[in-house]
């Protein structure tokens, strides 16, 4: 359906990924590319390497083979949060938000790679730490306008409820203002009320702000709907990529799914 | 009635995030610093400032410290009594070795050469967490002292193996040593306890506290948002020594004068230190304060009451201070499992709402 939206070249390529751990491969031999303003889903059975995959590209997973071009540059062996600076961001299957701090905060910890008031700065407070504080305050109040959590803005993440969590944490990596965003499983446990908010507010971020979004979810109603393309994985192998369409025919992508023997 | 929001808007995000945003609040501690700084010194006495107020300070600073580093970055540390060694010794080094050095400056290099030490003794928590992180720490607090009782370059070959404050003065007015008044001494540390006590309000609000508690709330997450652990948790340690060694240099030089390392910096005052952040609350600047408070405060009430009071032999009513504040301890750890700290925050939010709670 989306097959006539244009897309600029690819922000992401990964070429020829191999990872395992031990004897357990996880990924074998996978390359597909990301192109600038596109959203791309990730999609398999459990076990199919579909997170394993993002975390080699935020770089949490180091691939034994194979190598990643990201913004048009080879990657080199980078830690995560270098990889954060560089313009990744991810939200998590089981959430990870920081529990003890409210909303707000968790969301301007989501903006800490663009913070840099020096600690003299900062214990002296007025002056650049403020400036800077209250400039960031106003990039992630209108993130709460935008996701609608303008009520619990102070409330302790700990206390909201599962979807409202999930929320704050989508929040939390828009705040990054990323140039690729990574979301594992944004729909994971919603109901469907909650899952046509998460959808509009991903097809918005997608379409207002031009980010790039790749995701993984189970929900395949929700994946033909939003993705421009799909990358198929199953056993820590490629086996189908495309348009929805053309994915939901392949005849592997129907044997994976629908669970035919594997010989 | 009058601990309300309501009618108090705030029309900027400057006023939204400041440090207390109800109006009561900012009355109360203006109150209170005022008090603190223009009154009590007025009509302070020796045993004012030797049992209850010079303790009290030197103790909230150290609990600041703790707090910064267990409360705010989730490291745990047992090595407080040797960090605070490290701040004494070094502030005695320091002033007999640039006898012309203002004494101010010395607490604060005292606080810095804390920080350096803290640092590295914080290198294993990059590796190591939770209780495994704590005995760690201990190394440090034995190492420290034995090393201070080891090498005699550390307390000037004395013979006695003690080190003596020598005294010092700020603006002709004497603040260490047997000359200083009750007074000076008193608003020496209160002045040093103030600015750190805003300066710990400042980092814990911005971006460095945000690092910290996203490092304590969930690490892997932290980093992969962009948190670097290396830089959050060293800075952690590197802050949380500086208050520590800045108590050190304070609770040898302003307040006993003359220390003696295994007795003055054991491992009970690492104990004592975290008691105080459990008790009055993790990750809480007030809690810091009413923790010490607890702790300090209590023991000189009790005996206050019993001794002053109903006239009871001495030997005994200590064994009984031990058990009332041992209980006192289990009754407010039952109560609120957060500390102090989270008691009072709920009976804020009660009283906001008072008297309509739905």
């Amino acid at each position: 359906m989306n097959s006539t939206r244009k897309f600029g070249d690819p922000i992401l390529s990964v070429n020829n990924i191999s990872l395992s751990f031990g004897g357990v491969k996880a990924l074998t031999n996978i390359s597909f590319d990301i192109l600038q303003g596109e959203i791309r889903a990730i999609i398999g059975p459990n076990g199919a390497g579909k997170s394993s995959m993002l975390n080699v590209i935020n770089g949490f997973y180091h691939p034994q083979e194979g190598e990643v071009w990201f913004d048009g540059k080879l990657r080199g062996s980078l830690r995560p949060y270098e990889i954060a600076r560089q313009g990744i961001a991810r939200t998590f299957q089981n959430i990870a938000l920081f529990k003890g701090m409210s909303t707000l905060d968790n969301l301007m910890t989501g903006r800490i790679t663009k913070m840099h008031a020096n600690i003299f700065w900062q214990a002296l407070w007025k002056g650049k730490a403020e400036k800077e504080e209250l400039m960031h305050r106003e990039r992630v109040e209108r993130i709460i306008d935008f996701l609608e959590i303008q009520a619990i803005r102070k409330t302790p993440v700990g206390r909201l409820p599962y979807g409202l969590q999930k929320r704050v944490e989508l929040g939390r990596a828009l705040a990054a203002e990323s140039k690729l965003l990574l979301l594992d499983e944004p729909m994971a446990g919603m109901n469907l009320e909650e899952k046509e908010d998460m959808c509009r507010f991903i097809l918005e971020v997608n379409d207002q702000f031009g980010t790039t979004i790749a995701l993984i979810e189970h929900d395949m109603s929700v994946v033909m709907d939003i993705a421009d393309r799909v990358i198929v994985l199953d056993y820590g192998k490629k086996i189908g990529d495309g348009y929805p369409d053309e994915v939901r025919n392949d005849k592997d992508v129907i044997d994976a799914y629908l669970g035919v023997a594997h010989d | 009635m009058f601990y309300r929001e309501s009618g108090d808007f705030k029309t900027s995000y400057a006023a939204d995030q400041q440090t207390f945003p109800i109006r009561f609040d900012r009355i109360v501690v203006a109150l209170i610093l005022v008090c603190a700084f223009l009154v009590v010194p007025f009509f302070i006495n020796d045993y004012w400032e030797k049992s209850i107020l010079l303790p009290f300070l030197v103790w909230s600073l150290a609990a600041l410290g703790l707090n910064i580093l267990t409360g705010y970055c989730g490291q745990v540390s047992l090595g407080t009594g040797g960090f605070m060694a490290v701040g004494a010794y070094a502030c005695y080094k320091l002033t007999t070795g640039f006898p012309d050095l203002n004494i101010i400056f010395v607490i604060l290099l005292s606080g810095g050469i804390t920080a350096l030490v803290g640092i590295i003794f914080g290198l294993p928590s990059l590796r190591i967490k939770g209780f495994y992180l704590a005995v760690a720490t201990l190394a440090s607090q034995f190492f420290l002292v034995w090393l201070f009782n080891k090498v005699p370059w550390f307390y000037n070959y004395s013979a006695s193996g003690q080190i003596t404050m020598p005294e010092r003065s700020v603006f002709g007015t004497a603040v260490t040593g047997s000359a200083a008044t009750p007074s000076a001494t008193y608003l020496f540390s209160l002045l040093f306890v103030v600015v750190f006590a805003f300066i710990a309000r400042n980092l814990t609000r911005g971006r460095l506290g945000r690092s910290w508690m996203a490092i304590r709330d969930m690490d892997i997450a932290a980093e992969i948002i962009g948190v670097p652990p290396l830089q959050a948790k060293l800075s952690a340690f590197a802050v949380s020594s500086f208050y520590i060694g800045l108590s050190g240099a304070l609770f040898f030089g302003v307040y006993l004068g003359a220390v003696e390392p295994t007795e003055a910096f054991g491992i009970d005052k690492s104990f004592l230190v975290l008691f105080m952040i459990i008790i009055g609350g993790l990750g809480s600047i007030f809690g810091s304060f009413v923790g010490a408070a607890f702790m300090v405060l209590l023991p000189v009430l009790f005996k206050n009451i019993m001794v002053g009071g109903f006239g009871w032999p001495t030997d005994m009513v200590q064994h009984f201070i031990f058990m009332l504040v041992g209980g006192l301890i289990m009754f407010f750890l039952i109560v609120e499992p957060h500390g102090l700290a989270q008691l009072w925050r709920v009976t804020k939010e009660k009283l906001r709402l008072w008297p309509f709670p739905h």
